[in-house]
């Protein structure tokens, strides 16, 4: 396939996703709004303010807005591309696809696009949501832009290795439920990991997910906890390294062909 | 033949990872516009042989060639030369038919306003255009099979493989569809087809190969093929139990019920003799039928041989 063909390839698959999203946005862009709306009206409006300010001129509403929003982009990235590739597996219409002359990484790259515009577009519902709330000022919009795009990246990657390793609906919600929340929840959306004593402090480094709150804490409000460099260190490597895993799951035909 | 074959397997080898081995070497050659039958029992292999050649299945060994494009050394190249109908629908339930036409289309790098046109016409020649924006979990069978066929249409394939294209389709339909891919193989494609209604293979296919236990047993053309018959059964409908059944030279007959007999009729015998035989002996025919269809019997001796040396 010449760059021409590659290129309607992927926008086909993208297409096809965002219309996917779309269509049932009631499972796909509601829910995120419903939530994100209870947890700003409880922990940011009524916890929020017997708790005070997190930094100098930052109340506590303000802090959890970044968290909360990434929280979304994590949950919406990975589980775009987990239900619908598992879907098309299931329903055995990835067949459509794997039977083309598509190459491996074009499928992929058109899923992550999928996933990488549900996150965009339940990150633009939510911060809309905060703006009813409380008032940010963006601080750094190139940080914010690249840390809302890695993270999805990631999450859309590890997602998709989910479904290509799952033969039921039920193991591509173990993962978001047994993983992906708890590491949400522990890695900073709700507090600063300075709060913590050791060991919980050294064992928090090790969540990915705490780099990226923090990275994207700064790109709106200016704070972080770690070091920028850091952050992007373990986005980028867990983008790599994911790509690299998912690429070759998916040109062994692991999970897809027999 | 010299000309490149529309489709060379060459030792093409398949074990599964639980040790079953579906495919033992098998060598087959189809030639550019046949319409060739690939026949076999339940198991033999065909599905995993057509999985190989549409890279929904690994090879454990051999190679297979599209035009003389190796689908292991140039996958793309070769898939871009192969339309599929798979035997089980593989259709997303959510999506309308000009959608999946239009994304097919895509899968293969075709432009959106070309892809669009297309599946206008493939819907409409296939009866589903007033389908066309229906959600698919809304058709009927027949529907979604014929579905299947104009979306592996929408890359206007050299190779159009059908595996089981009228499984459970109402004859009607079957007519429709065996003329639509009737059309398609004179305009110029090579159409492969398996089925387990032999009567359309013995209708549509000029060539064909049988294939059982994982190797072929039978590889020639359906003139051949039906040739080497060397019998024919007939069911005859009597007008009245006749008293006893008359000799007749190169044909076996009996009973199968008081009004009700079985012919064998040698191939060096003729059907004149039997019936002036039965006239002479007082015995009205009503009516008369083939038992069954010629390559049906064919096939199942072949398998039934197999079965024996297996």
């Amino acid at each position: 396939m010449n760059a021409q063909a590659l290129s309607i390839a992927f926008n086909t698959i993208a297409r096809r996703e965002v219309s996917r999203i779309l269509r049932i946005w009631t499972q796909t862009l509601l829910p995120s709004a419903i939530t994100m709306t209870l947890y700003f009206v409880i922990f940011g409006t009524l916890v929020g303010s017997r708790i005070g300010e997190m930094a100098p001129g930052i109340g506590y509403i303000d802090y959890i807005v970044p968290g909360l929003i990434m929280m979304a982009v994590i949950t919406n990235s990975y589980g775009n591309i987990s239900s619908s590739f598992f879907s098309a597996k299931f329903q055995h219409y990835v067949e459509e696809m794997l039977a083309s002359p598509t190459p491996a990484w074009v499928i992929l790259s058109g899923y992550v696009a999928g996933a990488l515009l549900r996150g965009a577009m339940v990150a633009v519902i939510v911060l809309a949501i905060s703006l009813l709330f409380t008032h940010i000022q963006l601080h750094h919009p190139w940080v914010t832009l690249t840390t809302i795009l890695l993270t999805s990246i990631v999450f859309s990657l590890a997602g998709f290795i989910n479904a290509v390793f799952a033969k039921k609906f039920d193991d591509i919600a173990l993962v978001p439920t047994f993983v992906l929340t708890p590491l949400t929840y522990l890695g900073g959306v709700f507090y600063s990991v300075n709060a913590l004593g050791a060991p919980w402090r050294q064992i928090s480094y090790a969540n990915p997910i705490l780099y990226m709150v923090n990275a994207f804490r700064y790109g709106l409000l200016g704070i972080t906890d770690l070091p920028l460099w850091q952050a992007y260190a373990v986005m980028l490597g867990f983008a790599v390294a994911l790509s690299a895993w998912a690429l070759f799951l998916i040109a062994r035909g692991v999970g897809l062909r027999s | 033949m010299t000309a490149t074959p529309a489709l060379d397997i060459v030792e093409l080898s398949k074990t599964y990872a639980s040790g079953v081995q579906a495919l033992k070497g098998i060598s087959l050659r189809v030639e550019t516009g046949d319409f060739f039958a690939l026949l076999g029992p339940n198991g033999a292999g065909k599905s995993t042989l057509i999985g190989i050649l549409s890279s929904l299945v690994n090879p454990s060994a051999g190679d297979a060639r599209i035009f003389g494009v190796s689908i292991r050394e140039q996958r793309s190249a070769a898939m871009a030369l192969i339309g599929l109908v798979p035997q089980e629908i593989n259709l997303n339930q959510f999506e309308k038919p000009i959608e999946i036409c239009v994304n097919q289309a895509g899968f293969y790098g075709i432009a959106r306003p070309i892809a669009v046109k297309r599946a206008e016409r493939y819907l409409r020649e296939l009866q589903l255009w007033d389908k066309a924006h229906q959600q698919v979990r809304t058709l009927s069978g027949g529907m979604k099979r014929r579905l299947m066929i104009a979306r592996a249409m929408m890359s206007e394939p050299r190779l159009l493989i059908l595996d089981e294209p009228t499984a459970g389709v109402d004859i009607e339909i079957r007519r429709s569809m065996w003329k639509f891919i009737g059309a398609i193989n004179a305009a110029g494609t090579t159409v492969i087809l398996t089925t387990h209604y032999l009567e359309e293979a013995e209708q549509l296919c000029r060539n064909i190969a049988i294939i059982d236990h994982g190797r072929i047993i039978e590889h020639t053309s359906m003139r051949k093929l039906l040739a080497t018959l060397d019998t024919e059964t007939f069911v005859l409908d009597l007008g009245a139990a006749p008293a006893q059944l008359p000799f007749v030279s190169g044909v076996r007959l009996h009973a199968l019920d008081a009004q009700t007999i079985e012919a064998e009729v040698a191939r060096s015998s003729d059907l004149n003799s039997l019936f002036a035989t039965l006239s002479a002996a007082g015995i009205t025919v009503r009516s008369m039928r083939n038992k069954t269809n010629r390559l049906e019997e064919l096939f199942v001796r072949l398998v039934e041989n197999g079965k024996q040396v297996a």
